[in-house]
């Protein structure tokens, strides 16, 4: 069997031989945690404890703002010293909460098990809801929203996505080894959920191990298959993922319920399942911290909102002076300046390299070579978009397609010219979704 | 520490292609047509095509000075359009050919508008037909020291028989760098093996072609006359090395089979009906000039812009 794919796309380097036989290990917090109140797509939580309040661990401290929204939990025992506005990963200021951290770990009593067959479709949402559970993968788009489809019975693909295309993670691999009968749970628990889906769980082929693992598990559920993905970036982005499991290709309008899919990351299936069965909060996460700038790179469970600084010393420190600090990946991971910011729901990895790549370069004329068009999974022409962009021209930017851009990022990383491509683009969305807000 | 790490939009990661390196494997990949070239016609050719490289990146580098813009000469590209302009001349041009040609391509043709990337028009061939028209005896005389008969192409247009075999390894007369079909072939495959290219130009090209010739060219699907069209004058070499060329041919994957196709049918009008026997260098630059014309009608759409017109051989 040829294994699935989409168009397009290429094989930056990997890194994950850095941190993938790194067993996940778990860390607590030392000092404060910041828990930012929009963790997520939608309207920011809003705070139910007040400064001074002592909270304990997996309590509510802000419920949802509204349906698109999801509550925030504290994730240890501490003391609520303050609600103002505090650095975060994208290096704007944001409202936080920040928690003086006692060091007891005092955990709330988790809400009563529950037997899954016992609970209405109704119930289970409502916990995946109260969980405070949101897509993990990167986007933090509410996950009881995504479970909400207007018509359920339409939906004939449950796709969870362990292609982990992004160069040097290794958080859902690890999951996929340590823990794949949670993954699997997730799995089942969303499935109750759409009676005529099938359950897919997609993995690409450099994890052959995975695949294995996985396979042997879910042998014996009818309605559970194991799907092997060609290994290239961005095999994990949703609509490329769809594409290659059912062969139905999205626009950028529409979603994925439209193609009859459902998908959810790996890490999500098992807040999921943890919410469900267990009622547990999303209160911690797996976390790479990897990169040649870290003295040993490592995977980590981590309590939300712990600074990535203390993730560092964790990790033995800095091995080298770091160039870049990244958040996420290096395909679309955001830049930091500061390591006192928190982990939060959509927080992967935070990666040291000791040399930036970008800043090596300087930006040269485009010699029309075609190689950004050839890479773009979203069909579009990345070089004339970023010169409409460059020229401000909204229509013309809009005419060719310049909103079906993902911001995957490959253009830039194959131009010769090192231009700035996805960057131009993506500042021209932002403009026009501003405009379209109006 | 704050001060020492750097910022940027996402990717924070970049490959090692750099418009540099393309040029060099495109200059690797002339480079057995090249030595060929040099070994069929001697030591004039080698002068001859060192001066057109000189003079191509001596242009660049003066007028940037003169304009007091940034050097751009070490990206390679005027080296590249040298040698191709170079293997464009006829073994037996003087060297002040190679002079103006060089001049006039970078000049002229890229830098007037607006450097690399920004012509509309291949330098080495806008560069040759200028030369064609303004020294049409000197570029048409093919004789020279090692050969005193007509081109292969010329040949067949007056009826003549040729021989294919010397047409495929080289050792006929035509200009320095067009005769050995094997040698532009091996460079053609080191650009194709490196990803510089890919087959969508020159293979929509020389099957369009082929399709042409055997329809109009009075001889039906005629093995040997097929042969020695494809082998002779300046096809291979334009096929994967002139109609390829970046900046002058359709960005859009559709746009570069349609231009292909273009290309071929014009090149076999040329050469049946047209009043000399070649065609190759005016059928690239006339489609050179309908590039955005092809681009636009050949826009790709965006992943998924068709809905879900699968579905139904999933479901």
């Amino acid at each position: 069997m040829t294994n699935r794919t989409f168009r397009g796309g290429l094989h930056p380097y990997d890194g994950k031989e850095l941190s993938k036989d790194k067993p996940i290990k778990d860390i607590m917090p030392k000092s404060e945690l910041l828990f930012p109140l929009s963790q997520h797509i939608g309207a920011p939580a809003v705070p139910i404890v007040e400064k001074g309040e002592h909270v304990l661990a997996g309590q509510m401290i802000a419920k949802a703002g509204g349906f698109v929204s999801a509550p925030i939990y504290a994730s240890v025992s501490g003391t609520i010293t303050t609600i103002e506005p505090r650095r975060v990963i994208s290096g704007e200021m944001a409202n936080c909460i920040v928690i003086e951290n006692d060091g007891l770990y005092e955990e709330i009593a988790p809400l009563e098990k529950v037997d899954l067959a016992s609970l209405t479709k109704q119930e289970i949402i409502e916990r995946i809801s109260l969980a405070g559970i949101v897509g993990m993968g990167g986007a933090g788009f509410p996950t009881h929203v995504k479970l909400s489809p207007k018509e359920p019975d339409k939906i004939t693909y449950v796709i969870i996505n362990c292609a982990e295309c992004e160069p040097y993670l290794t958080s859902d691999y690890r999951r996929m080894i340590e823990e794949p009968d949670k993954i699997i749970g997730g799995l089942k628990i969303i499935l109750q959920l759409f009676d005529n889906a099938k359950g897919i769980i997609a993995i690409e082929d450099n994890k052959p191990d995975c695949i294995e693992i996985i396979k042997k598990m879910v042998k014996e559920e009818p309605r559970i298959a194991v799907k092997s993905l060609k290994t290239k970036y961005p095999q994990g982005a949703e609509r490329q993922l769809i594409y290659a499991v059912t062969k139905r290709a999205i626009n950028s309008s529409m979603l994925p319920a439209d193609a009859g899919c459902v998908v959810n990351n790996a890490d999500t299936a098992v807040a999921v399942q943890q919410a469900v069965l267990f009622g547990k909060p999303l209160i911690s996460r797996i976390v790479t911290v990897t990169g040649d700038a870290i003295s040993s790179p490592s995977n980590f469970r981590v309590r939300m909102g712990m600074k990535m600084s203390e993730l560092v010393e964790e990790a033995g420190g800095f091995s080298k002076q770091p160039e870049k600090l990244i958040s996420g990946g290096p395909m679309m991971g955001i830049s930091l300046f500061d390591l006192d910011v928190p982990i939060v729901k959509t927080s992967s990895a935070l990666l040291c390299l000791s040399k930036d790549d970008v800043s090596k370069w300087e930006p040269s004329a485009c010699i029309n070579c075609g190689k950004c068009v050839e890479v773009c999974p979203g069909r579009i022409v990345p070089s004339r978009l970023a010169d409409y962009s460059e020229h401000s021209n909204i229509e013309a930017f809009e005419k060719a397609n310049g909103m079906e851009c993902c911001e995957c990022g490959c253009c830039s990383y194959i131009c010769p010219a090192k231009r700035q491509l996805t960057q131009s683009i993506k500042s021209m969305r932002k403009m026009i979704l501003a405009n379209r807000k109006k | 520490m704050n001060d020492l790490t750097k910022i940027s939009s996402n990717p924070h990661t970049r490959s090692k292609i750099t418009t540099g390196n393309i040029m060099l494997t495109v200059i690797v990949a002339l480079l057995p047509a090249t030595l060929f070239g040099i070994y069929n016609f001697g030591i004039s050719a080698l002068i001859l095509i060192l001066v057109t490289i000189g003079s191509a990146v001596l242009s660049e580098y003066f007028y940037e000075k003169f304009m007091k813009q940034k050097s751009t000469i070490h990206d390679l590209s005027a080296v590249v359009t040298g040698l191709l302009l170079a293997l464009n001349l006829p073994p037996a041009a003087p060297w002040w050919i190679g002079v103006i040609g060089g001049a006039f391509a970078i000049i002229v043709v890229k830098m007037l508008f607006g450097g690399i990337g920004q012509n509309f028009m291949n330098p080495a061939l806008a560069a040759r037909c200028f030369l064609m028209i303004s020294f049409a005896s000197i570029m048409t005389n093919f004789q020279c020291d090692a050969y005193s008969q007509a081109t292969p192409l010329a040949t067949l247009k007056s009826g003549g028989v040729v021989d294919i075999f010397s047409m495929v390894t080289g050792k006929i007369p035509g200009t320095i760098g067009e005769t050995s079909m094997i040698a532009i072939v091996l460079g053609a495959c080191i650009l194709i093996l490196t990803g510089v290219i890919d087959l969508k130009i020159p293979g929509s090209y020389l099957i369009s072609f082929v399709i042409f010739i055997s329809l109009f060219g009075g001889r039906g699907f005629d093995y040997q006359f097929i042969s020695a069209h494809l082998a002779g004058g300046g096809l291979m070499l334009g096929a994967f090395f002139m109609a390829t060329d970046y900046v002058t041919r359709p960005i859009t994957s559709k746009g570069q089979i349609l231009y292909g196709i273009l290309l071929g049918v014009l090149t076999g009008l040329f050469r049946l009906f047209g009043g000399s026997a070649e065609g190759v260098s005016y059928a690239i630059i006339i489609s050179n000039l309908l590039v955005p014309l092809i681009e636009k009608i050949t826009m790709p759409k965006g992943f998924g812009s068709g809905g879900l017109k699968h579905e139904k051989n999933v479901a």
